[in-house]
């Protein structure tokens, strides 16, 4: 998609903030007030970690909440960055944390002193 | 809008023809389900990768009609 036309604003937007933050979560609210189970938990992880991350609230822009999903091909809301690369949404996170893959992948990226 | 068990079981059938499928519909209100998806089209990919051809399978229903469907993906042993 080479095509300037076809770009997507948001997508752009989206682009430049997962590489400026190492550690973002598109949300549903605020971190400190999730509305949806699912970003709850994720949050809930990222805080037991310790890791700092940024939090967005998709509910507050329609855009960026469609945007967000055919941005990184994914349907679902929360959606963690880490580096700028997709990592997964609450399922997948859930189980790196579980397996002890997520705090490895944290530590080997300087997110977190081992 | 919620997605019967037998409409999600037969979308993943028909995506994952070998696959090993268990649905459990955690909330009883046909919206909230967890799948177990055992196929050798996950061998070798990335988690991301393997929920992503499920999602394929639901062919956009995944965040519309369906809203919650925790997803457990591997390859058979």
């Amino acid at each position: 998609m080479t095509d300037t036309a076809t770009q997507n604003p948001v997508h752009d937007w989206i682009a430049k903030s997962v590489a400026e933050h190492p550690v973002i979560l598109f949300m549903k609210g605020e971190p400190e007030q999730p509305r949806c189970g699912f970003s709850a938990v994720t949050v809930q992880i990222l805080d037991h970690l310790g890791v700092e991350f940024v939090g967005v609230d998709v509910l507050q822009s329609e855009p960026l909440r469609e945007g967000i999903k055919t941005f990184s091909d994914w349907p679902t809301i929360p959606q963690l960055y880490v580096k700028g690369e997709f990592v997964g949404g609450c399922d997948i996170v859930k189980e790196m944390f579980q397996s002890g893959e997520l705090k490895t992948m944290l530590e080997e990226q300087g997110l977190l002193t081992a | 809008m919620p997605m019967s068990q037998p409409d999600l079981e037969a979308a993943l059938r028909d995506g994952f023809p070998d696959a090993e499928i268990e649905i459990t519909d955690l909330a009883g209100d046909g919206d909230h389900y967890k799948a177990r998806i055992v196929s050798s089209a996950f061998k070798g990919l990335p988690r991301v990768r393997q929920h992503q051809l499920v999602y394929a399978a639901l062919k956009g229903r995944m965040g519309g009609e369906l809203h919650a469907l925790a997803l457990e993906t591997s390859a058979p042993a």
